[in-house]
């Protein structure tokens, strides 16, 4: 197979998601609002889990599972977008 | 900007979901008509590096940190209706799979950075079209305030829901929220301005694809 300009592109973004571990952890704009504005204590928690804030679940170490779900989630996305794209391409 | 389930009233959570909902029926008609062989791989690239992109939270002033939306960049390359299909496909994964922002919430979560960031974003870079100047350096500065523009939008339309919930008056809400996204909105500026200048430099093509 040749190599086409958008396996560079998603080899980038999976690059993207090993530098996860990196990012700020401080709070969002909109949690930092609700903090210093009083009302993040009307945040409810989620319905179901399955991989609850960007951590995989069994994965020891900590930077490992973040990793993992940032790969896994790039993947699933990939494949979602792509997936689509090709419907709606059928569909006409 | 993920707003979690509870930040948001019952009413404006139905209505978010509701208009959502058109909105997605419509960038498929919309989206459909259009979709080249080329656009296929690069919805999917899009949808990849926009999740792995939003991952990445930067610091901004008094410990805060902000995340790329994408929306602004999406609509720039592909128009808004591809635009708005990327970002529901992002937010409704981050949210069933990762528990980011709410379930009730998606509704919400997918107008205010979906909707609202792509036609802000798509409808401020084709406006800086009339900018005297260079093709090259028109588009990376339109580019650029399209982002910067779209996500203080997203914020206001985020603090005009909070408002209506009844969670936290307008007067407090909207100033709080402009004013941090207009910080965070300079990230998502750079971020644009980064990968159009790119995507320029390897694969100019691309950028010619959305000339409706």
């Amino acid at each position: 197979m040749k190599f086409k300009w958008w396996h560079g592109a998603l080899i980038f973004a999976l690059f993207l998601a090993l530098l996860a571990p990196l990012a700020s952890s401080s709070p969002d704009g909109l949690e930092r609002v609700a903090e210093v504005k009083g009302f993040i204590e009307a945040a409810q928690g989620a319905v179901f889990e399955v991989i609850p804030d960007y951590v995989m679940p069994g994965v020891g170490n900590n930077a490992g599972a973040t990793i993992f779900a940032g790969l896994l989630g790039t993947l699933i996305l990939f494949g979602v977008g792509y997936g689509l794209a090709r419907a709606l391409r059928a569909k006409r | 900007m993920h707003i979690p389930d509870g930040f948001v009233s019952a009413p404006v959570a139905t209505a978010g979901i509701v208009v959502a909902a058109g909105c997605i029926a419509g960038a498929v008609k919309a989206t459909n008509r259009k979709m080249g062989e080329k656009q296929v791989p690069l919805m999917g690239v899009l949808a990849a590096f926009i999740f792995a992109a939003q991952m990445l939270n930067f610091p901004v002033a008094g410990g805060t940190s902000g995340h790329l939306i994408g929306a602004a960049l999406a609509a720039i390359l592909l128009g808004p209706g591809a635009a708005v299909l990327i970002m529901t496909c992002v937010l409704a994964v981050q949210c069933l799979v990762f528990q980011d922002g709410g379930l009730f919430a998606l509704g919400v979560n997918i107008f205010n950075m979906g909707i609202v960031a792509s036609f802000v974003g798509c409808y401020v870079y084709r406006g800086g079209a009339f900018l005297p100047g260079g093709r090259k350096g028109v588009a990376l500065v339109s580019g650029g305030l399209a982002a910067w523009l779209s996500v203080v939008a997203a914020s206001v339309a985020c603090a005009v829901e909070l408002a209506i919930s009844g969670t936290v008056p307008l007067g407090v809400a909207l100033p709080a929220m402009a004013g941090v996204h207009a910080l965070i909105g300079i990230g998502e500026g750079a971020i644009t301005v980064a990968v159009l200048s790119l995507i320029m430099a390897t694969r100019s093509d691309l950028l010619e694809m959305e000339k409706a």
